[in-house]
Formats: C-alpha cells, sequence, structure tokens
C-alpha cells in the first residue's frame, strides 16, 4: 500500500486524507520531520501560506521537507502547496521551499467576494473537473521541463515538473478523487511489495 | 460557467482556515504582527471586545478607514464585524471586499428579531452559536462558518467550553438518534429537519465551527482545539496582554501542536500577565453578549 503524507500544520488537511484514503492509499499526518520518514509521496494542502512558512520554519521542517524533495518522491501542493513548493513566488524576495520550476502569484484572482468555482478541461484527465477556487494564486510562467496541464482564463492553474505536481485550486473541497488518483499514479510501486501498515492516522 | 458566491466557495474560504488562529486587530500595525505570529486572518475592528465592554455604549461596525488600512497592511484574509440583522453595514463590509463578515453580538444588535440572512449575500458568514439549534439556525440563513459565543471580551475561557461542549454534546445526540426520532428533536431545538439529517449523516456540522470568546493563554487555545475546535479567534487576548507578539505566537503555536503539552509549557513559561480576566457571575444577565440573538 502507498503510503502518503499530509503536511498538517494548519488548512484543509483532513480533507486531503479522506481522499488519499478514498483512492486506496494509507495517509499519514505529517507534522514533525520524524513523520516524513517511510512516506512515498507527500501532499501540502491549501490554508494559508504565510502561517504553513512560520509554522515550517519554527519547527525545523524546511531542511527535512527539501530532503525529501531530493529523494525524487512525488510532492503535490494545492493552493498555498503550490505556493510552498513554488521557486519563485512574485513579490517574495525568498521562495519557500523553492523546488518546483514555476513562478506564482498570490491571491491573483482577487479576494474573497471573486472567489469562484469553474469546470476545467485538465490534460491527462478525462471529462470536466469541478474545481474550486478560493483566493487562490495562479502560475504566471513555468520552466522548460515543466508541463501545463490545465488553463483557466488564460491563467495556468495546473502544472508538473518532474515529481511536482501543482494546482491553484482545492480538489480536496469535492468528492471528486481523480487529481489523488493522478497525484498516486506518480508513485512508484515498490511499496506496494511491502505488508501495510495500519493507519498511524486518527485526527486531525 | 463559472460561478461566484456558492456554499463550496464560501465554506472552503472556512476550511482553509482550519487549525488556524484568527486575531482581532484595531489597526495596521496590530494586523502585521498577527501576520507576523502565523495568524490565518485578522479580525478589523475599532475596539476590542474588552474595551466595548468597558466603555459601554453602542458598539458599531468600524470605521472603514481603520478595515481598509487592515487590508492593506496584510495579504491573509481581512474579517469584519457587522451588527446582528444590520443588512446596510454588511452591504458596505461586502462592498469594500471584506473577505469575511462576522455577524456579531459583540456590537449592538441592529435588530432583536431578525438575524441577517446571508445567503443574499456573496461574501461568506460567521456567526456565534450556543447550542445546535441556533448552529442550525444561522446555517440555514446562509452562514458559512461557525463559532462558539463565549462571553466575549472577559478573558474567561468557561462560557466557550460550555458552547462547544454543548454544541457537540447535541451532535452526538443526533448521531446516535434512529431516523423516527429526528423530527421530535428538530421541534425541540429549533433545527429544520433536513439540517439534522445532514448532521446525522455526517457526523458533524456542515461548515467548520471555531471557538471564541474568552481564549486568554495557550493552554485556553489547546483546550478548545481539544475539545473539537476546528481553530480559534482571539479577541482581547493577545492585544491586552504585556507582550502581544509573544503570546501571538505562543497562542499560534498551542494550536497546532494542542496534544503537545511539554512544548505548550515552554512557549507557556515568562509570557508576562495575560488579560485581565472577568468571573461571569460578576456580569448582569442583561450585560451578557452571548444573550443576543437566538
Amino acid at each position: 500500500m502507498k503510503r502518503v503524507g499530509v503536511l498538517a500544520l494548519q488548512g484543509a488537511v483532513r480533507e486531503h486524507i479522506k481522499s488519499v484514503q478514498a483512492c486506496g492509499a494509507e495517509a499519514i499526518a505529517v507534522k514533525w520531520p520524524k513523520d516524513l520518514e517511510n512516506l512515498d509521496g507527500l501532499i501540502l494542502p491549501g490554508g494559508e501560506s504565510t502561517t504553513m512558512r512560520r509554522l515550517i520554519d519554527h519547527y525545523g521542517l524546511m531542511e527535512p521537507l527539501r530532503e525529501f524533495a531530493q529523494t525524487g518522491k512525488p510532492m503535490f501542493g494545492t493552493c498555498a502547496g503550490l505556493i510552498l513548493l513554488a521557486e519563485t513566488v512574485v513579490g517574495n524576495q525568498d521562495a519557500h521551499l523553492g523546488v518546483m520550476d514555476v513562478t506564482v502569484e498570490r491571491n491573483s484572482f482577487g479576494r474573497q467576494v471573486d472567489s469562484f468555482e469553474a469546470p476545467l478541461e485538465i490534460r491527462d484527465i478525462d471529462g470536466p473537473f469541478e474545481a474550486v477556487f478560493i483566493r487562490a494564486p495562479h502560475i504566471v510562467s513555468v520552466g522548460e521541463e515543466t508541463e501545463v496541464l490545465c488553463v483557466h482564463n488564460e491563467k495556468i492553474v495546473m502544472a508538473k515538473d518532474g515529481q511536482f505536481l501543482g494546482c491553484s485550486f482545492h480538489p480536496e473541497l469535492t468528492d471528486d478523487h481523480r487529481i489523488t488518483d493522478y497525484f498516486l499514479s506518480m508513485i512508484q510501486d515498490k511499496s506496494d511489495l511491502l505488508l501495510p501498515n495500519p493507519s498511524t492516522y486518527s485526527k486531525v | 460557467m463559472t460561478e461566484q458566491g456558492t456554499d463550496r466557495v464560501k465554506r472552503g474560504m472556512a476550511e482553509m482556515q482550519k487549525g488556524g488562529v484568527i486575531m482581532d486587530v484595531v489597526n495596521a500595525e496590530q494586523a502585521r504582527i498577527a501576520e507576523a505570529a502565523g495568524a490565518t486572518a485578522v479580525m478589523a475592528l475599532e475596539r476590542v471586545p474588552s474595551d466595548i465592554r468597558r466603555d459601554g455604549g453602542v458598539a458599531r461596525m468600524a470605521d472603514p478607514r481603520i478595515t481598509e488600512e487592515v487590508m492593506k497592511a496584510v495579504s491573509i484574509p481581512v474579517m469584519a464585524k457587522a451588527r446582528i440583522g444590520h443588512i446596510v453595514e454588511a452591504r458596505i463590509l461586502e462592498a469594500m471586499g471584506v473577505d469575511y463578515i462576522d455577524e456579531s453580538e459583540v456590537l449592538t444588535p441592529a435588530d432583536e428579531e431578525f438575524h441577517l440572512l446571508k445567503n443574499q449575500y456573496t461574501v461568506p458568514f460567521v456567526c456565534g452559536c450556543r447550542n445546535l439549534g441556533e448552529a442550525a439556525r444561522r446555517i440555514g440563513e446562509g452562514a458559512s462558518m461557525l463559532r462558539t459565543k463565549g462571553e466575549p471580551g472577559t478573558g474567561n475561557i468557561v462560557e466557550a467550553v460550555r458552547h462547544l461542549r454543548q454544541v457537540n454534546a447535541e451532535i452526538r445526540k443526533v448521531v446516535a438518534m434512529s431516523e423516527d426520532e429526528l423530527m421530535t428533536e428538530a421541534r425541540n431545538l429549533g433545527a429544520s429537519y433536513e439540517f439534522l439529517k445532514e448532521v446525522k449523516s455526517l457526523g458533524r456540522l456542515p461548515v467548520v465551527n471555531f471557538a471564541a470568546g474568552g481564549i486568554a493563554t495557550p493552554a485556553d487555545a489547546a483546550l478548545m482545539m481539544e475539545l473539537g475546535a476546528d481553530g480559534v479567534f482571539v479577541g482581547s487576548g493577545i492585544f491586552k496582554s504585556d507582550n502581544p507578539e509573544r503570546f501571538a505566537r505562543a497562542i499560534v503555536e498551542a494550536t497546532t501542536h494542542y496534544q503537545d503539552y511539554k512544548l505548550i509549557a515552554e512557549l507557556s513559561k515568562d509570557l508576562g500577565i495575560a488579560m485581565k480576566g472577568i468571573e461571569i457571575s460578576t456580569i448582569a444577565a442583561g450585560e451578557r453578549m452571548q444573550e443576543r440573538g437566538w
């Protein structure tokens, strides 16, 4: 069984855990560096990126997260999670993790009253995907190796850079698990050979 | 086919606040301190609840200049309070682009009978509740997020604990009930039958529920998380303490790691004096903010 961590400092943690479990994988809430051990992939959820960043720094998670990225294991960021992954954030001098070759701009669709939902056409996913955008960022530009998976109103809202997947909307707020499934398919199957562990997730 | 102001968009915004701390601020400087400390949102106000309580008189929506100043100062969401039932204050805040409106009993109600019909607005609302019936009525009107009422501005956690335990006990009761008992329970609680069916099938409220009203220390914030709150609002507790920056950071960390008691002990050390609290029984029944609204 694949073991997928969900960074559980703040935000839509419960929803991602539910979605991972619905796709038949094991979900682990990650609060401390030790929780990153033995994971096959990691999800950085939606929430407030400034809050998550502060807690990442305070608990010494930055280096362990970058080391995790260096192992080549897949990482998936939604909304704030995408901001954490991005190599460049418009208006910020320093990136957060800075591992995914994209430039993102925060709150680029406006304030909460401008937040919206819309059906998206996503490359590699059949049929429209009902996406919820909340004070969402967008991807201003992508690196040479980065594949654009979805564009909405001329803004890039989903992309993949090798092991990194990022989207500016919240698939976790819907019952449609196709994007989680897509992320799980990026994880190699070696862990399926191991015996499954009992879920250590109880409450977030 | 783009849709704004849907339930999913409005409730989803509150989902992104989960595990976070929303702090009351009265100016741009406080807002920046709150953001730097890791607040997930700020509530722009003219006076914090303890000052409203002390000053008396009619408490209204804040001067739009204060709210605007706070909105310019930070990139996290900005919430603001409108009086219960004050349609125009709410519309003004919506027009200003405030991210969330608190239809709040901290302000003097504009309408003693009717709350706002919140599903008519694009901006989402948070409302206070003391029990499941009140939660049901606010959600029925369109609230996208709830919080306990507690007793604002007292620095006394007892009422917030009472309200959160009450809501959660009533949810557990509904979940355990058989379907044929739900209609009577709906009548008893003053909740709709459909709402109780939804709570029964979800096993929880359909919206996020934060704790508010009396949180003064990191341990208070952790206690509310322990009791099942999705996050906390801290009103007077931070900027009425001796050292707001440290208090704000400590409350954020205690909320994230609410079951790490050694950590909470560490971050509670030498924090200075918390806001001075008020014993609830010394507040005349007519002056309790939680009695506002129904």
